[in-house]
């Protein structure tokens, strides 16, 4: 198999190929990819990606700290979804420990994960197009994101690095008012999809540059690791929210997206389609929001609130000592995998019983579907491989972590 | 609410999908197997990898058709130190399971599964960058994310969190 000898064979003397270097510093990889690029005239004949430019060891650095410091880290690994990190972090402590979370902090978990996902297509969406020469898009996108980006700053104090999510629950509930701040900027969003569609689907440029361009087959993508968008569009109906569902993703409703061609018109089909279906969620969310507490009742892993800690002995110890000490997690090892905007993102935990994680480990969606990148490029112009890359959305922080 | 205890009785668990294909086409692959918080591993000889890998992508029944993750445990310095992890998943019937490989320090070697999954063939280099456990039948085995002269494997557990000053 070819994309299995990543080595660009050039031979010297037949002077047929040579080598392009790409990145990693070039704007359409998306972060610091680099790419050694094998061409024959204008053809790709073999691609090399080269990575670890973003390595920052974060699941070294995991080991050093606390079960709740460990949030804060997870931020930075995917940083187009920060609170999608954090919630597939705290669902695998949360089920090393056997925690209850209560529905009121499982549904604003569900609400803050497709906002999330929404402003990550947002970014991908607008990256994407400015790649291919529709520099407007990027405006229309960006616009909105900074909405989503507002409503990260009013619950979590961050627009970005959010670190919203606790182990056993939030770190506090919602402010007032900003379940109708949701609603006033979900209300509106189809009609902003509309205009992006507007500038795009039926768009002929568009669809000469993507159609029919990088097309890869369901079982390529299987046997690759590809998953997210970039699986559905050839064909395979897999979703982890509806199919193996977390966080009470099984009391909503809605649809998903699956594509046939596998070629980049149609992930970007898909992925317009799930700003919608996101948007649904919210509205559901939104509509069904439960009232009751944001915490789980485990006084040795959740903070008490400031006000019982000032006023009762009790409280008290047990904040100084999760604090100083953190809290023992007993031994095991869980996979706890979730959907994130890019596919499967999955978090290896094994705790040996201490307050530190033994070990942590991140499969990064992009990280497997990078690996899928020579398959949609070889044989193809050069100019479809700023499509392509496009197309499977990688973020280079979830690629070297 | 807490998990219940853990199972490892074999003659408990030989229902389990994974388990039963295993145990009915290469029973000798089995080391053990556990039940833990809703979660099955199953500890695999390390000769038997690869083939294990393969019963269960192709069995009818079993159909584990996605290789989601693969990793490795340093459990230095207990002997054997290191735990190599394979996360599998099966599409159809949306069940998960996870085979455990358990290799000695001084030996930190294993089949690549590349030939059963192309998509093992960065988590494999991952894994032999980070902790130095090397795949027999890799088709190219280099390190990863770190440069290519860098000293020594950073996950390992004896290396500092500070790196080497």
């Amino acid at each position: 198999m070819s994309h299995l000898s990543p080595t660009p064979s050039v031979d010297p003397v037949a002077d047929r190929t040579m080598v392009l270097n790409m990145g990693p510093q070039h704007p359409s990889t998306h972060g610091v990819l680099r790419l050694l690029l094998e061409i024959d005239g204008e053809n790709v004949v073999r691609i090399m990606p080269d990575i670890g430019y973003l390595h920052t060891g974060i699941e070294k650095t995991g080991e050093a700290k606390f079960y709740q410091q460990a949030v804060v880290l997870t931020d930075r690994i995917d940083y187009l979804c920060p609170l999608t990190n954090n919630l597939c972090y705290v669902l695998a402590v949360e089920k090393l420990l056997g925690l209850d979370i209560p529905p009121r902090a499982q549904w604003v978990r569900v609400l803050l994960n497709e906002l999330t996902r929404i402003a990550s297509h947002l970014v991908w969406l607008g990256t994407h197009a400015l790649d291919l020469g529709a520099m407007s898009v990027f405006l229309y996108c960006f616009r909105e994101r900074e909405d989503i980006l507002r409503l990260f700053e009013a619950v979590s104090g961050q627009r970005m690095m959010t670190s919203y999510f606790r182990i056993g629950g939030l770190s506090m509930d919602v402010p007032l008012g900003f379940f109708s701040r949701v609603k006033h900027f979900i209300d509106r969003f189809p009609q902003r999809v509309d205009e992006y569609e507007d500038l795009l689907t039926g768009n002929a440029i568009w669809r000469k540059r993507t159609q029919g361009v990088a097309c890869i087959s369901a079982e390529d993508a299987l046997a690759l690791g590809a998953t997210g968008p970039t699986l559905r569009a050839s064909g395979v109906d897999w979703d982890l929210r509806r199919d193996m569902p977390y966080s009470s993703y099984e009391k909503f409703q809605f649809d998903v997206p699956v594509g046939t061609g596998g070629d980049v018109y149609t992930r970007y089909l898909l992925r317009v389609q799930e700003l919608r279906e996101s948007a649904k969620i919210v509205q559901q969310a939104l509509a069904g929001m439960p009232e009751g507490r944001v915490k789980a009742d485990a006084p040795k892993v959740v903070l008490p609130d400031r006000e019982k800690m000032k006023t009762q002995m009790e409280a008290l110890i047990y904040h100084f000592k999760i604090v100083t000490e953190g809290f023992r997690v007993p031994p095991g090892e869980v996979y706890q995998a979730i959907e994130s905007p890019r596919g499967e993102m999955g978090y290896y935990v094994v705790s040996d019983g201490g307050p530190k994680p033994y070990r942590m480990h991140v499969r990064g969606a992009s990280f497997a579907n990078l690996q899928a990148l020579p398959k949609l490029c070889e044989g193809r112009l050069i100019a479809d491989v700023v499509a392509a890359i496009g197309s499977i959305d990688i973020v280079l922080g979830d690629v070297d972590r | 609410m807490p998990w219940p205890e853990a199972v490892t009785n074999l003659e408990e668990l030989k229902a389990r999908p994974a388990l039963k294909t295993l145990l009915a086409k290469i029973p000798q692959a089995v080391n053990a197997a556990r039940l833990d918080r809703d979660e099955l591993t199953i500890e695999v000889g390390r000769s038997w990898l690869r083939e294990a890998c393969a019963v269960l992508r192709d069995d009818p029944e079993a159909r584990f058709n996605f290789m989601s993750d693969l990793t490795c445990v340093d459990l230095y310095p207990a002997e054997p130190r290191f735990e190599v992890i394979y996360h599998l998943l099966s599409i159809p019937n949306k069940q998960r399971v996870r085979l455990k490989v358990r290799l000695a320090g001084d030996d930190a070697s294993v089949d690549s599964i590349t030939s059963v999954w192309p998509a093992a063939n960065f988590f494999e280099r991952e894994v032999f960058d980070l902790f130095g456990v090397r795949f027999a039948g890799h088709p190219y085995l280099r390190r990863l994310l770190l440069p290519e002269d860098w000293q020594g494997h950073p996950l390992r557990k004896d290396y500092p969190v500070e790196g080497y000053r």
